[in-house]
């Protein structure tokens, strides 16, 4: 038996909390993608229930944490890892938040039909997916080396909401009827843009939480090469972890 | 950064028990060093190679080298006095003379007598009455007592609250006049309170004087001190600035006592 | 029978009670039966008159000083002979092999029976030595028959003080004979007190030394030397009652010396205790 069976038992139960917490996250955001992709409404209701739960999660697992800071002093691993899940909630609470978003915005076929239009807006998508996968992965994971390489398809996702933009006003110019499809096209561009940005964010915090050193923030300055875009497709099949 | 202790290979043994296995260890000049670990990991015995006070312990064996200044305080011709008034102790639990207060600080410099040159040679005297007030009230003020004591410095030390005891005999190695003080476990035996207290006056007092503190509480370690050392069963596990200690100690052993997984 | 556990500890307890009780009573009763038969033969005079007629008639006063000068020489030897040798022993050589003889050879001379140290005494300080029949011979014979219990007292005072107060001491940068003189002895003080007293108290009653070094029968006079004979309480009471002309007649004069011895050794008692009780107070720890 380990002493401080407390402490032990509540790092566990926080361990546990941040577990679903990260996976409600990413299925948020991959379902919420999935209805653009496969135009299945029904899955709004899914996303919508997650969001709850999300935002749950978010308040349970910061009381959890000033509990154990105030109580059981934590230091070294321990300490890195509350931090971690201290910053990291409200990135999670994001990718649950923009998903919600995403899913109230996509409520017909029209906007299913010009999604598949435009290339560069499902390259993002995927590549989006992706990043939030390795966010996520890498933390459950607590792989340093995944959760680096982040910030290299961020430059990218970046490049291509600078793309999207400009396909769409040009969509929207050549017929004003399409003007409303266009703005929620590109807003669902910009959030999944903020969500590649969030996603940056947690790898930060899990190579900080894995070696104790902090990645150099310059590597984010979005010096771009648009040629990326196509290079990095989804780079590993999904690994299934037990999932909520 | 200077340095003011250099140990090199440290050995001590109690008959056959091997208790210090070659100890390596620089102490910094004004910070604060704290040395953590479990019970008998050698803790303690390791700051009494410093002012010699294993020489009181029969059957114990001292082998290796304690650097202070320059000299290596094992030497067989250095003067254990003179050791012992540059590296001053402070104990575990308060011990302060059954004598009044003011006899109890003025007891050490009344030891040692003032050194003057004279003609260029050494010679030591007496205090004058003068001298010993100053440097009575200096060593009180300096360890945060003045104001409570003043009017009764001629009250026994021994009717004291177990903080302030504490902090007589912290005035009591002061008046001494060392370049580095010694503490054992100097909180253990008080209340939060009375631990604060101290805790402040150590890490006033590093300005001045180089401190080594053994702690059993890890807290207290990462409070006050500057650099840790972390002893475990004898060996120097691991030392460094206590920051990255207590952020991201580089030994898994390490990892181990201050996350309360050891054991 | 079974008892209950509460009545177990009532029963214990009043046996231990009893014998406390016993030990008190004891003592009312000795002092008492002294007291009333002596009580009527002690005046100023009985206690600074010369005795006369065979002891019949007359005072104890030689003898009083007979036992005050031995108590003297006894201090005087005993005493720092005794302290240095315990603190020889504690603070020089607690835990080598000569440490572990000495102690030992300390207790087993404090079993030895006192007519055996008188036999001594005779042998070395009467004869030997030539000091004679004298105030002197029989000092020095009772100095060393209390040696051990001093020895041994003082040797637990000083053990007993805390090592704290020597390892604080060590710890400013004082020499070992510095630590021992302006700690460990101030603190021991009350012990070794303790220590003298029992030791005094002892050879102030003890017979049989003096009967074989040189005690008188009866003086007309003090003894004006070390090396002169003289007179003592505890033979007095021996001599008046075994050897005297007139037992009946003396019989007073028996108790009344027996009551002044009493009162002489409960006297030192008490004094012992107030001086150990001062410096128990003003060494508080």
């Amino acid at each position: 038996m380990t002493p401080r069976t407390t402490f032990t038992f509540e790092m566990e139960e926080l361990n546990k909390e941040i577990t679903e917490m990260a996976n409600a996250s990413r299925t948020a955001f991959e379902k919420a993608v999935q209805m653009i992709t496969d135009m299945d409404f029904s899955l709004r209701e899914e996303v919508r229930a997650l969001d709850k739960r999300i935002y749950q999660l978010n308040e349970q697992i910061d009381r959890h944490c000033l509990d154990i800071i105030a109580l059981h002093s934590p230091v070294a691993g321990d300490l890195r890892l509350i931090a971690a899940c201290l910053k990291m909630v409200e990135d999670l609470n994001r990718f649950g938040r923009y998903a919600m978003d995403i899913a109230e915005l996509i409520d017909d076929f029209e906007e299913g039909k010009a999604f598949k239009r435009f290339e560069a807006l499902r390259t993002m998508s995927c590549l989006v997916v992706g990043m939030v996968d390795d966010a996520v992965y890498s933390f459950l994971q607590r792989d340093a080396e995944k959760a680096s390489h982040l910030h290299e398809r961020d430059d990218a996702v970046d490049a291509l909401y600078d793309t999207i933009f400009r396909e769409i006003l040009t969509y929207m110019m050549e017929d004003p009827r399409k003007i409303t499809v266009g703005i929620d096209l590109i807003l669902v561009a910009r959030y999944m843009e903020r969500v590649a940005d969030h996603s940056c964010n947690i790898g930060e915090y899990v190579y900080h939480m894995v070696t104790g050193d902090r990645l150099d923030p310059t590597l984010r300055t979005g010096d771009v090469d648009v040629s990326c875009a196509k290079i990095f497709e989804h780079p590993d099949p999904r690994s299934d972890l037990d999932l909520k | 950064m200077t340095t003011a202790i250099h140990t090199e290979d440290l050995h001590v043994y109690f008959e056959k028990n091997h208790a210090l296995k070659g100890v390596n260890m620089d102490i910094e000049m004004n910070k604060i060093t704290a040395i953590i670990g479990p019970s008998g990991c050698g803790k303690s015995t390791f700051i009494r190679c410093i002012n010699r006070m294993n020489d009181l312990i029969p059957g114990c064996t001292v082998k290796g080298k304690v650097m202070v200044d320059g000299e290596d305080v094992n030497d067989d011709d250095v003067d254990v006095v003179d050791v012992r008034k540059r590296i001053g102790m402070v104990f575990q639990k308060p011990n302060p003379f059954p004598k009044s207060i003011y006899e109890n600080v003025a007891y050490g410099p009344r030891l040692h007598g003032v050194a003057e040159t004279i003609d260029g040679k050494v010679r030591r005297r007496k205090h004058t009455k003068k001298e010993l007030d100053e440097i009575v009230e200096h060593s009180i003020r300096r360890a945060a007592l003045w104001d409570e004591v003043k009017d009764r410095l001629d009250k026994s030390g021994t009717s004291l609250s177990g903080g302030q005891q504490q902090r007589l005999c912290i005035a009591r190695t002061l008046a001494v006049g060392p370049e580095i003080i010694l503490f054992d476990e100097p909180c253990s035996a008080l209340d939060p309170i009375a631990t604060a207290k101290i805790e402040d006056l150590l890490v006033d007092l590093k300005k001045d004087y180089t401190v080594v503190i053994v702690t059993h509480s890890m807290q207290q370690a990462s409070r006050i001190s500057d650099r840790t050392a972390f002893f475990y069963l004898g060996d120097l596990i691991e030392m460094g600035d206590t920051k990255q200690i207590f952020e991201k100690p580089s030994k898994e052993l390490t990892e181990q006592y201050i996350t309360g997984r050891m054991g | 029978m079974m008892l209950s556990r509460k009545a177990t500890e009532v029963a214990v307890f009043s046996l231990f009670r009893g014998c406390a009780v016993l030990v008190v009573l004891a003592l009312l009763v000795l002092v008492g039966y002294i007291a009333t038969g002596g009580l009527e033969r002690l005046s100023i005079e009985f206690l600074t008159d010369m005795p006369r007629r065979a002891n019949t008639q007359g005072g104890i006063f030689p003898a009083i000083v007979g036992t005050f000068y031995l108590m003297l020489i006894v201090l005087s030897i005993s005493v720092p002979i005794g302290v240095m040798s315990a603190i020889y022993l504690v603070e020089y050589q607690q835990n080598s092999l000569m440490g572990r003889v000495f102690r030992l050879a300390v207790y087993n001379l404090a079993g030895v029976p006192s007519i055996v140290y008188g036999l001594l005494g005779l042998g070395i300080f009467v004869a030997y030595l030539g000091l004679g029949f004298s105030l002197i011979s029989a000092g020095l014979t009772l100095s060393i028959m209390t040696l051990p219990l001093m020895i041994s007292s003082a040797r637990e005072a000083i053990a007993a003080v805390p090592s704290t107060v020597r390892e604080a001491s060590y710890a400013l940068g004082a020499t070992k004979w510095q630590t021992i003189w302006h700690h460990v002895l101030p603190y021991a003080l009350p012990g070794i007190f303790t220590g003298i007293i029992l030791s005094v108290s002892r050879a102030a009653g003890e017979t049989a030394p003096l009967m074989l070094t040189g005690v008188a029968m009866s003086l007309q006079r003090l003894p004006d030397s070390f090396f002169d004979s003289f007179m003592a309480l505890p033979y007095h009471v021996f001599y008046m009652a075994t050897q005297s002309s007139n037992l009946l007649a003396t019989r007073p004069i028996q108790y009344a010396t027996a009551l002044v011895l009493l009162l002489l050794v409960l006297g030192m008692n008490l004094f012992a205790i107030v001086l150990r009780k001062r410096y128990r107070d003003k060494y508080r720890w």
